[in-house]
C-alpha cells in the first residue's frame, strides 16, 4: 500500500495555518496612513442587525392602493437615495412585487449615539412631493394644504437639481439658509408664464401637505431658477434639498413591520456568543484528543480549518462569494456544520479503532477505516446539503437560482418571494460548512493522519484506539 | 457490551409514546408562547436608570395609548442596565409616529430616569403567517427530498421504508424540542425555527449512520442472519460513535448554556437548551426507535408476502 509522504502533514498544517490566520486577522498593508485591505479578517464580518442592532422596516402602500411593479421599483430607488442622504450606506432594500412590500434593513452606524430610528423611518416613508401652487390654497381648519388644491404649477419632477446655499438678506444683513432650484428646460416656460400671471401675487410651495414658503412674486423669472427661503436652519435646508433631489414617492408608504434593536443590547449577545463558542471549541478539542488520541488531534486541526474556511466565506475572502451578513441563525448553521465535522472525524476514528482491534496493521487500519467511514459521512452530509439548498431557496431572494423551483409554488400560495430572512443565513453557513467538511474532515484529516503514521513514534496501535 | 434493542422495542415505543403524550399535555395546559413575529403586535424595550416600578410605568403607557399593555422589568447582568419591556398583544400595532410620541411622553414623565428606546418590534400578523407557511413548505420539501434520497441510496435494504421511518424519527425529535420550548416558557420565534432545522440535520445524520451500517452488514451476511439480529448488531456497532457524537455536541451546547446564563443572554439560552435536549432525543430515537421501527415494518411486509 502506498504511504503518504512524511512532509504532507506539515504542508497541510501550514496551509491550514495560513488560511486560519488570513481568515481571522485578514491581510492588509499600510502605506503611510492608508490601510489597504487585501483579505478581510473576522473583524470585518458584517453582523446582522439581530446581533449588532439596527433597524428592520417593512413598508407598503396604504390600504386600497394597488401599486404597479414600476411604481414599486421607482419607490425602491427613491428609498435608496434617501438612505444615502441620511448617511446610511450599509443598507439592504428588497422589493416584493407580489405583495407590494418594500423591506429595508440597516445597521447602526458605528459610533452612533443619538440616532433616532423612528425619525429616520418616517423620513423614508414620506411621499416628499414638492408642489408649487398659485396663491395659497390652505385649508382654514387644519392650516395645511387644501384637499382640493387644483393642479400644481410645478412639482418636484420638474426640478433639475436642488442646492443648499446661504443668502445675505439685504434688509437685515443676516445670513439665511436657502434652497435654490434649477428647473428642467421644459419647465422654464411654464415657470415664466406662472410668474407673469402671479406678478404681485403669491406663489406657495408645499412639501406634501405642509407649506414651506409662500413668497410674493416680485419679477418674472425667465432663466428657470428659483430660490426657496423660509424659516430654515442649515440642517432643515439641507434636508429639503436632499428630499427634492431624492425624488417623490408615487404614494405614501405605511410601516407594516418595524423592529429596532439597540447596539448595546445586540453586541452583548455577540460577545456572549463568541465566548461561548471559544469555550465549546476548546472542550471539544480536549475531549477529542483525550478520547481518540492521534485521530482526535488531527481532527482538531481539521476543525480549525473548517471554521476558518467558513469565516472566510462569510467575510468575502474568496472573490466568488460576496460578503455575507451573519445573523444568530447563521451562527447556528456554523455550529451545526462543525457538529458534522466533529462527527465525520468521530466516525472515521471509530472505524480505525475497530480495524486496529481486529489485529490489522496501522497503515491497513487507517486505510480501511477511512474507506468504511466514507459512505456514512457522504450520505448524511449530502442529505444536509439538500436541506441547506431548500432553505436558501425558500427563504432567499427570489432571483437566486435556488429559489426558482419555489417561485411558482409561492405565487400560487400567495406568499411573498423577496424576504431574504435570517433563515437564509442559516442555509448559507450550513452549506459552506458542509462543503468544507468534505475538504477538511474527510480529505485533510486523511492526509494528515496517513502522513503522521509514517513517523516512528506514531507507530503504536494505542495511539489509534488499540489496546494498551 | 451489547444491548438488546430490537427485543425490547415495545418498551422503547412506549417511552416515546408517553413522551409524545406529555408534549401534547404541555401544549394544552401550558400552551406555546408565540412570538409577536407570528401573531402580530408590538414589543418595545425602554432602558432607564434609577428607580421605577413596572406598575407605575405601565399606567403611564396605558394612559397615553389608551390600550392594554403588559410591562416587565429586566436587568442586563453584564452592563447592569435596567429596562422595561412593554408588550401590546392586540392586532393594532403601533405606528412609528405613535412610538416616537410615546417615547417623548415617557421622557417627559420620567425626566430623571434617562429613558431611551433600546428595542422595538412591531409586526403585522400577516407576515408572521407567511413566515410560518414558508417554514412548512421548507419542512415538507426537505422531508420529501430526504425520503427520496434515502430511498435511492438504501434501495438494497428497502429504501422507501427506511426513508419514511427516518422522517418519523425526525418528527419525534422536533416534537420533543418543541415541548422543551413550551415547557421552559421560551417564545416561539426565529430561534425556534433554527433549532428545529438543526435537530433535523443532527437526527437524520444519526439515523443514516446506522442505516449505513445495516447496509454494510447486509452485504456481508445477506440473508444468513435474522433481520432483527442484524439490525441489533448494526446499532450496537455504531453505538460508541452515536453516543460520543451526541455527547460532544451536548457538552458544547451545555457550555454555551452556562455562558449564556452567566451573561444573561436569553436569546442564546432559548437556542441552546432546546437544541441540547433535541440532540439527546436524536440519540434516543436513532438508537432505540428508527432501527426497531424499520425492522417492524420489514417483518410486517414479510408476513404479508407469506400470507
Amino acid at each position: 500500500m502506498k504511504r503518504v509522504g512524511k512532509p504532507v502533514f506539515f504542508v497541510v498544517v501550514a496551509i491550514l495555518a495560513l488560511l486560519t490566520y488570513a481568515a481571522f486577522f485578514g491581510v492588509s498593508s499600510m502605506y503611510g496612513d492608508v490601510e489597504r485591505v487585501y483579505i478581510k479578517g473576522a473583524e470585518d464580518i458584517r453582523w446582522g442587525i439581530d446581533i449588532r442592532g439596527g433597524v428592520d422596516v417593512t413598508f407598503s402602500p396604504p390600504d386600497g392602493v394597488d401599486a404597479t411593479d414600476e411604481e414599486l421599483s421607482a419607490a425602491e430607488s427613491v428609498i435608496k437615495t434617501r438612505l444615502l442622504n441620511q448617511n446610511i450606506t450599509d443598507s439592504e432594500v428588497y422589493t416584493d412585487t407580489s405583495n407590494d412590500r418594500i423591506i429595508v434593513r440597516f445597521p447602526w452606524k458605528s459610533g452612533e449615539q443619538n440616532f433616532n430610528p423612528e425619525d429616520a423611518i418616517q423620513e423614508l416613508g414620506k411621499t416628499a412631493q414638492l408642489a408649487f401652487y398659485k396663491d395659497l390654497p390652505l385649508d382654514p381648519t387644519t392650516g395645511r394644504l387644501n384637499p382640493m388644491p387644483g393642479e400644481p404649477v410645478l412639482t418636484g419632477a420638474d426640478v433639475e437639481k436642488a442646492e443648499y446655499g446661504m443668502y445675505q438678506n439685504p434688509e437685515t444683513g443676516m445670513s439665511e439658509p436657502i434652497v435654490s432650484l434649477t428647473l428642467k428646460s421644459q419647465a422654464k416656460e411654464i415657470w415664466e408664464k406662472a410668474t407673469t400671471e402671479q406678478l404681485g401675487k403669491q406663489i406657495s410651495i408645499f412639501m406634501d401637505d405642509e407649506v414651506i414658503s409662500a413668497p410674493q412674486v416680485s419679477s418674472v423669472i425667465k432663466d428657470g431658477k428659483c430660490v426657496i427661503s423660509g424659516s430654515f436652519t442649515p440642517e432643515s435646508a439641507v434636508k429639503l434639498a436632499n428630499q427634492i433631489n431624492g425624488g417623490a414617492l408615487p404614494f405614501e408608504l405605511v410601516t407594516r413591520n418595524y423592529s429596532a434593536i439597540s447596539p448595546t443590547l445586540g453586541m452583548g449577545a455577540k460577545d456572549a456568543m463568541v465566548k461561548a463558542g471559544a469555550a465549546a471549541f476548546a472542550i471539544i478539542a480536549v475531549f477529542m484528543i483525550l478520547y481518540y488520541r492521534l485521530p482526535g488531534f488531527v481532527a482538531t486541526i481539521a476543525l480549525v480549518g473548517q471554521l476558518a474556511g467558513t469565516i472566510a466565506a462569510i467575510t468575502g475572502f474568496f472573490k466568488v462569494f460576496p460578503s455575507f451578513t451573519l445573523t444568530v441563525p447563521g451562527i447556528a448553521g456554523i455550529i451545526l456544520g462543525l457538529g458534522f465535522g466533529v462527527d465525520a472525524n468521530i466516525i472515521s476514528a471509530e472505524r480505525i479503532r475497530e480495524e486496529i482491534r481486529t489485529g490489522k496493521g496501522i497503515d491497513a487500519s487507517i486505510q480501511s477505516g477511512f474507506k468504511n467511514a466514507f459512505s456514512a459521512i457522504f450520505d448524511s452530509n449530502i442529505t444536509v446539503v439538500f436541506i441547506a439548498l431548500i432553505l436558501m431557496g425558500v427563504f432567499g431572494p427570489s432571483d437566486g437560482i435556488f429559489a426558482l423551483p419555489f417561485n411558482f409554488l409561492f405565487s400560487w400560495m400567495g406568499l411573498g418571494t423577496a424576504t431574504a430572512g435570517s433563515i437564509y443565513s442559516f442555509g448559507y453557513t450550513l452549506l459552506v460548512s458542509i462543503i468544507l467538511n468534505f475538504v477538511m474532515g474527510v480529505m485533510a484529516s486523511r492526509l494528515m493522519l496517513r502522513s503522521l503514521a509514517g513517523f516512528k513514534p506514531f507507530r503504536k496501535a494505542w495511539l489509534y484506539g488499540g489496546e494498551k | 457490551m451489547k444491548l438488546n434493542i430490537i427485543g425490547k422495542r415495545k418498551l422503547f415505543f412506549t417511552i416515546s409514546i408517553v413522551a409524545m403524550v406529555c408534549v401534547l399535555l404541555i401544549t394544552i395546559f401550558i400552551g406555546p408562547k408565540l412570538d409577536i413575529q407570528f401573531k402580530g403586535g408590538s414589543i418595545a424595550t425602554y432602558s432607564y436608570t434609577g428607580n421605577l416600578t413596572p406598575e407605575e410605568f405601565g399606567k403611564t403607557v396605558k394612559q397615553f395609548l389608551g390600550q392594554d399593555v403588559t410591562v416587565q422589568q429586566q436587568e442586563n447582568n453584564v452592563t447592569g442596565q435596567m429596562s422595561m419591556v412593554v408588550s401590546l398583544t392586540s392586532d393594532q400595532n403601533l405606528t412609528t409616529e405613535k412610538q416616537a410620541a410615546l417615547l417623548d411622553e415617557l421622557q417627559k414623565t420620567y425626566a430623571d430616569n434617562a429613558i431611551e428606546a433600546s428595542g422595538v418590534n412591531n409586526v403585522d400578523p400577516v407576515m408572521g403567517k407567511e413566515f410560518l407557511k414558508k417554514c412548512l413548505v421548507a419542512v415538507v420539501f426537505a422531508s420529501v427530498i430526504m425520503v427520496a434520497y434515502i430511498g435511492f441510496r438504501f434501495r438494497k435494504i428497502g429504501g422507501a421504508s427506511a426513508g419514511i421511518v427516518s422522517v418519523i424519527a425526525l418528527l419525534h425529535d422536533v416534537l420533543i424540542a418543541y415541548g422543551v420550548f413550551v415547557l421552559m416558557g421560551f417564545t416561539i420565534n426565529d430561534n425556534f425555527i433554527a433549532v428545529v432545522l438543526t435537530i433535523l440535520g443532527y437526527s437524520i445524520n444519526d439515523t443514516i449512520v446506522i442505516y449505513d451500517r445495516i447496509r454494510e452488514n447486509k452485504r456481508y451476511y445477506g440473508n444468513k442472519m435474522e433481520l432483527g439480529e442484524l439490525v441489533n448488531m448494526s446499532i450496537n456497532q455504531c453505538l460508541r460513535r452515536t453516543v460520543t457524537t451526541s455527547l460532544t455536541t451536548a457538552m458544547a451546547l451545555l457550555c454555551i448554556c452556562v455562558v449564556a446564563v452567566m451573561m444573561n443572554v436569553t436569546s442564546i439560552l432559548s437556542f441552546a437548551v432546546p437544541m441540547m435536549v433535541g440532540v439527546i432525543s436524536g440519540l434516543y430515537s436513532s438508537v432505540f426507535l428508527s432501527g426497531s421501527m424499520w425492522t417492524l415494518w420489514q417483518e410486517k411486509k414479510a408476513a404479508k408476502a407469506k400470507a
